[in-house]
C-alpha cells in the first residue's frame, strides 16, 4: 500500500466512523498520519466549574498516554527491589545490609526501599494504573455490547479511496436489477461464511468482522483487574508456615506445631485443616561419578505417612522437590534438608537428663553443619554445646581443622565446644533453638580453653568436663523442613491469567476489517463491481484479503453464469 | 561415547559454528557496503527528480510527495528489501545466507551433542541457555526469511550472535553436571524454551526498530530537502521504509511479548510447585515482570497519539536490552532464588 493512499484511507475512516467502532480514549491513534490538528487536551478550556475539572481530570487519567506513563513508571519502580533485599524474600539479607551500609540503610528503609513491592510509592503507581484501567474499560464494555448488537454501519460513497481498492467486470451480463441482485447476494452468501456479518443495500454489500478482537482486547484488561483483585483479597485468606521434622517424628497442623506461621488476615489460626504428617525417610542421592559434580544432590524423597484430610484414612505417599503433597487443601513443599544428631545427656549418677534429635544448620554443600544444644535442668550446672557435626569428616593440613569433603555420612563426627552458666531461658525472652548466646556463660573445653572439645562418632560417648556427667552421639537421622501453604484463591488467578493469554491471542491475532462489495453501472452499459476493505487497528493481511475476496467472488459469478447460461434471465 | 567426549565433540561444532558466522557476517557486511554503493550511483536521478519535483507548480506538497515517492520504490513492497533497485540477489548476500546456514546447522549438532552429553534438555545453565539461545535467534531469523526478505539484518543477528557465543564459550563454559533436584521438572522444558523463544523474537524485533529510527533520520532529513547523502549510512536506501520496519518490527514483538507473557504465567506455576508460592518478588521474578511491563508499554505507545513512531521504537530497544540484562546482568551477579547460572 503507498503511503499517500493510507494516509487517505484514514482520514476516511476518522470521517466514517460509525457507532460499530470500538471506544478508544481521546488520544488513541492507530495509523502515523498526525490527526487533523483540532482542539487538544492540552489546552486549557475556558471556566471550568468543579465538575467540568473533576471530568477534565478523569479524561487525563484515563487516557492512553496516562495510562502508558503509569505503565512505564511501574516497570521502573520495581527495579529498586531488585536492586537491594527485601525483608519478605530475603529478611537476613536486609539485616546484613544494615550491618555493611549503616549510613544508607536508614535513609533506603525510610523510602520503604526494603518493602518496595508494598511500599506506597509502588502500590500507588499500580492502584492508579488500574483506576485508570477500569475507567478506560468500563465504557468500551458497555459500548462493544452495543456493538454486537448493531449492524455494519452503510458501504462508503466512494470505494476507490479505501485500503485494497480493486475493481472486476462482468463480460457479457446485462447491467440490470437481476444481475446487481445476484452479484449482492451472491457476495452476502460468502462473507457470512466467512464469519462477516453482513447488511446489503439494493447496490451494495457492507461486511464486518473481528469483532472478538476488541472482546479479547476488553478480556484482557479485565481480567488483569480479575488478578489484582485475586491476589489483594486472596492474600488474607491464606496462611503458609515451616516446620522442620526429623525422620521418625511427626507433625500435626495446628498452630503450636509450627515453627513459623504466617496467616492471612482473615485466618481462624484455631481451625486449620486437620491432618497428620510422619517422615518416614528422608533419602538423599549424590552425584557419586561425574567428577566435576561429586557430591551434588541429585535427588531428594521424602516418604511420609499421612493421616487425616479427607479419606481419614494413613497413607503412605512421597513428597519431593517440585511435586509438592497436596492434602487438605494444603500444599506441603520439601525445601530443606539437614542432619538431625541425636544427642543424649546423662549426669554422673547416668540418669538421663537430657534426650533428642537435634537439627544442626546447614553451612556448605557437603553439609557441615552447626547446631546448638541446651541442657538447662538435671546437671550441677546449666549446660549449652556448641557444635559441628561433620558427615564425612576430615581434617586439613593447614590451621582450618575438621571439614567435611561429602554430604553423605561416610565418616561423621560430631565436634562440641561446653560452655556453663545462665542460658537465659527463664527470663521469658524468647531464644533462637540454633543460637547460643555465650555472652554470659564460660567456655570450659573446645577451642580457646586448656581442655580439648569433644568429639563423638554415632554410639560413642564421652565425659563432659568438671564432672558434669557423660554425652553420647546415638545416632544421625536427617531431618526435612517443609513449607506449608494454603491459599484458597490460587485456582482463580490461574483462571484469570488463561483469561490474560486468551484475551491477549485473540487482541492481537484476530483482523478487525469491514469489506464492501459495491456494483457500479457504467456509462458504456457494463458492469462493474468493486471491492476495498478498511482495516480496524493492525491488519496486514487486509489487502490480500480483499483481493482474494473480490477473485472469489468473481469466479463464483461467473460458474452461476455458466451454469445458467441458457437462461440467462434467471433471478 | 562418554559425557566428556561428546562435550568436547559439542564445543568443536560450535566453534565451527562461530567461525562459519563469522565469515556469514562478514559477507552480510560487504553486501551493506555495496547498497551503500549501489545508492550513491542512484543518487544522480533520485536528485533530479527532486528537482523537478521542486520546480513545478504544486510547490511544498509535490516535494514532499516526490520525496516520499522516491522513498517508497526503494523500499518495495516489503518482500523484495530493495528488489527494484537491486534485481538479482547479490553474490555477498547469497553467501552470507548460505554461511548463515551452514553455521546453523554446525549449532544445531553442537547443541544437541551437548544435550545427548548431558542427558536433558540442553538449557540447564548459562553456558547451555546461551547456546540454545543463540541457536534459536538464528533459527527464528531464517524462518522468517522464508516469509519475509530480511536478509539486510543478517549483519546484525550474526554479530550477536557470535557475542553471544562468544561470551558463553569464553565466560560461561562449565563442564556437564547432573541437574539439581529443583530444576528436574517439566517446567525447565517448557518455561525456559518458551523464554529462549521470546528473546529470539525480541532480538529481531529490536534490530528492525534499530534500522527503522536509522530509516527516520533519514527520511526525515529527506523531507527537509537535505542531501540524503548526508548520512553515512546510505545502505538505508536500499531498505524498507520506516513505517514498514515498524510494522514489521510490531508484528515480531508482539509474538515475542506473548511468548513472554506465557514464560511469565509458566514460571509462576513453576515456582508455584518447587517453592511453594507463584510470586514472590524474587529478583529473576521482577525483571521479568519489568521487561513484560515495557512491552505493554511499547503496545501502548503504538497506540497513543505522539508515541507511535520512533518513540515507541525506543521502548522496543529499551525492552530488549533489558532482556539482554536479565539475562546477563541479573543472573551472574544478583542474589535470588533463581541460582542456576552453573557459575
Ligand atoms: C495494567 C495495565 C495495562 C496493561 C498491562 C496493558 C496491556 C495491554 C496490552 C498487552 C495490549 C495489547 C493487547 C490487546 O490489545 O489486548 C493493550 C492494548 C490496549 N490497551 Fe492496555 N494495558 C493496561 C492498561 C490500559 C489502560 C489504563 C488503558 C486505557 C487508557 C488501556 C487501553 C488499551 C487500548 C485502547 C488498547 C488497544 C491498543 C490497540 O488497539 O492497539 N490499557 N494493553
Amino acid at each position: 500500500m503507498s503511503r499517500l493512499s493510507d494516509s487517505r484511507a484514514k482520514a476516511v475512516r476518522r470521517d466514517s466512523a460509525g457507532s460499530g467502532d470500538p471506544r478508544r480514549p481521546d488520544d488513541y491513534v492507530d495509523s502515523a498520519t498526525p490527526p487533523p490538528s483540532g482542539p487538544d487536551d492540552t489546552i486549557t478550556q475556558p471556566r471550568l466549574g468543579p465538575i467540568g475539572w473533576l471530568r477534565w481530570f478523569w479524561r487525563q487519567l484515563t487516557s492512553m498516554r496516562t495510562a502508558l506513563f503509569l505503565l512505564l513508571l511501574l516497570a521502573v519502580a520495581a527495579i529498586p527491589g531488585s536492586l537491594v533485599p527485601q525483608r519478605t524474600s530475603d529478611p537476613n539479607g536486609v539485616a546484613q545490609y544494615k550491618v555493611d551500609n549503616p549510613d544508607l540503610f536508614p535513609v533506603l528503609d525510610g523510602l520503604q526501599v526494603f518493602d518496595t513491592y508494598s511500599s506506597v510509592w509502588f502500590s500507588s503507581i499500580y492502584l492508579l494504573l488500574f483506576v485508570s484501567l477500569i475507567g478506560c474499560v468500563l465504557p468500551r464494555t458497555r459500548h462493544h455490547l452495543q456493538a454486537l448488537r448493531s449492524a455494519p454501519p452503510r458501504t462508503p460513497a466512494r470505494l476507490a479511496r479505501m485500503a485494497g481498492f480493486t475493481t472486476r467486470t462482468l463480460d457479457g451480463r446485462p447491467a440490470d436489477d437481476a444481475t446487481v441482485a445476484h452479484a449482492v447476494e451472491s457476495a452476502r452468501a460468502m462473507l457470512r461464511k466467512g464469519g462477516y456479518r453482513v447488511v446489503t443495500f439494493p447496490e451494495s454489500v457492507s461486511a464486518e468482522r473481528g469483532y472478538l478482537r476488541e472482546t479479547g482486547n476488553l478480556v484482557f484488561h479485565s481480567a488483569l483487574v480479575g488478578i489484582l483483585v485475586t491476589v489483594g483479597i486472596g492474600g488474607g485468606f491464606g496462611y503458609s508456615g515451616q516446620r522442620v521434622i526429623v525422620e521418625g517424628q511427626s507433625f500435626v497442623n495446628t498452630l503450636s506445631a509450627y515453627d513459623s506461621f504466617n496467616p492471612g488476615r482473615f485466618v481462624d489460626e484455631n481451625r486449620l485443616a486437620q491432618y497428620r504428617v510422619k517422615l518416614d525417610e528422608l533419602s538423599v542421592t549424590y552425584e557419586e561419578e561425574n567428577q566435576n559434580a561429586i557430591g551434588q544432590p541429585t535427588d531428594y524423597t521424602a516418604s511420609v505417612t499421612t493421616d487425616g484430610g479427607a479419606a481419614g484414612v494413613a497413607s503412605e505417599t512421597a513428597v519431593k522437590v517440585n511435586e509438592p503433597l497436596r492434602i487438605a487443601g494444603t500444599d506441603i513443599y520439601l525445601l530443606g534438608n539437614g542432619y538431625a544428631p541425636t544427642i543424649t545427656v546423662r549426669d554422673p549418677a547416668g540418669e538421663v537428663v537430657f534426650t533428642d534429635s537435634v537439627p544442626f544448620l546447614p553451612q556448605d554443600p557437603n553439609l557441615t553443619s552447626l547446631g546448638v544444644i541446651k541442657v538447662p535442668d538435671g546437671l550441677a550446672q546449666q549446660v549449652g554445646m556448641v557444635g559441628f557435626f561433620y558427615p564425612t569428616q576430615e581434617t586439613s593440613e593447614h590451621e582450618e581443622g575438621d571439614f567435611s569433603s561429602f554430604p553423605d555420612l561416610r565418616n561423621p563426627v560430631l565436634s562440641l565446644n561446653v560452655f556453663v552458666g545462665d542460658l537465659g531461658l527463664d527470663q521469658g525472652v524468647p531464644r533462637s533453638v540454633y543460637e547460643l548466646n555465650t555472652d554470659d556463660l564460660t567456655q570450659l573445653s573446645g577451642r580457646n580453653t586448656d581442655t580439648p572439645g569433644i568429639r563423638l562418632a554415632p554410639g560413642e560417648t564421652q565425659e563432659l568436663p568438671d564432672g558434669l556427667g557423660t554425652v553420647s552421639l546415638d545416632d544421625v537421622p536427617r531431618f526435612a523442613s517443609f513449607d506449608i501453604h494454603h491459599d484458597p484463591t490460587q485456582g482463580w488467578v490461574l483462571l484469570f491469567a488463561v483469561c490474560v493469554l486468551a484475551g491477549l491471542l485473540t487482541s492481537l491475532f484476530i483482523p478487525r476489517r469491514r469489506v464492501w462489495m459495491k456494483a457500479v453501472r457504467d456509462a458504456d452499459g457494463g458492469l462493474r463491481l468493486e471491492y476495498a476493505g478498511l482495516a480496524r487497528g493492525d491488519d496486514p493481511m487486509l489487502e490480500s484479503a480483499v483481493k482474494d475476496f473480490a477473485d472469489r467472488h468473481r469466479t463464483a459469478l461467473a460458474e452461476a453464469d455458466d451454469a445458467s447460461a441458457p437462461s440467462s434471465e434467471r433471478i | 561415547m562418554d559425557t566428556a567426549t561428546l562435550d568436547a565433540a559439542s564445543l568443536l561444532f560450535l566453534l565451527g559454528a562461530t567461525g562459519a558466522y563469522a565469515m556469514s557476517f562478514v559477507s552480510f557486511a560487504l553486501d551493506l557496503a555495496r547498497r551503500s554503493a549501489d545508492a550513491t550511483t542512484a543518487d544522480a536521478s533520485a536528485r533530479a527528480s527532486r528537482v523537478l519535483a521542486g520546480s513545478s507548480a504544486a510547490g511544498a506538497t509535490a516535494q514532499r510527495r516526490a520525496g516520499v515517492a522516491t522513498l517508497e520504490r526503494s523500499g518495495g513492497d516489503g518482500s523484495g528489501g530493495g528488489t527494484v533497485d537491486r534485481p538479482r540477489s547479490p553474490i555477498s548476500l547469497r553467501v552470507g545466507l548460505a554461511l548463515a546456514v551452514l553455521g546453523f546447522a554446525l549449532h544445531l549438532v553442537a547443541t544437541i551433542l551437548r544435550g545427548i552429553a548431558a542427558a536433558r534438555v540442553p538449557w540447564a545453565n548459562m553456558y547451555e541457555f546461551s547456546m540454545t539461545g543463540t541457536l534459536v535467534i538464528m533459527g527464528v531469523f531464517l524462518g522468517v526469511l522464508v516469509v519475509r526478505d530480511l536478509k539486510f539484518l543478517g549483519t546484525f543477528v550474526t554479530g550477536l550472535v557470535i557475542i553471544l557465543l562468544g561470551i558463553a564459550t569464553v565466560g560461561f563454559r562449565v563442564d556437564v553436571v547432573p541437574l539439581p533436584p529443583a530444576l528436574q521438572s517439566y517446567w525447565l522444558v517448557i518455561h525456559v524454551f518458551v523464554a529462549i523463544l521470546a528473546t529470539a523474537f525480541f532480538a529481531l524485533g529490536f534490530a528492525l526498530s534499530l534500522v527503522q529510527l536509522l530509516q527516520y533520520r533519514r527520511e526525515a532529513a529527506a523531507v527537509a530537502g537535505l542531501d540524503p547523502r548526508a548520512g553515512r549510512l546510505s545502505f538505508l536506501r536500499s531498505l524498507p521504509g520506516s513505517e514498514q520496519l515498524e510494522n514489521l518490527a510490531y508484528r515480531l514483538n508482539i509474538i515475542g511479548f506473548i511468548l513472554w507473557t506465557f514464560t511469565l504465567m509458566a514460571g509462576a506455576i513453576w515456582a508455584e510447585r518447587a517453592w511453594g508460592r507463584y510470586w514472590g518478588w524474587d529478583t529473576k521474578e521482577v525483571w521479568t515482570f519489568i521487561i513484560w511491563v515495557i512491552y505493554a508499554g511499547y503496545i501502548h505507545a503504538r497506540a497513543t497519539r505522539g508515541w507511535r513512531g520512533s518513540r515507541s521504537a525506543w521502548l522496543a530497544i529499551i525492552g530488549f536490552s533489558a532482556v539482554l540484562f536479565n539475562f546477563g546482568v541479573v543472573n551472574v551477579f544478583f542474589k535470588g532464588l533463581h541460582a542456576y547460572s552453573g557459575l
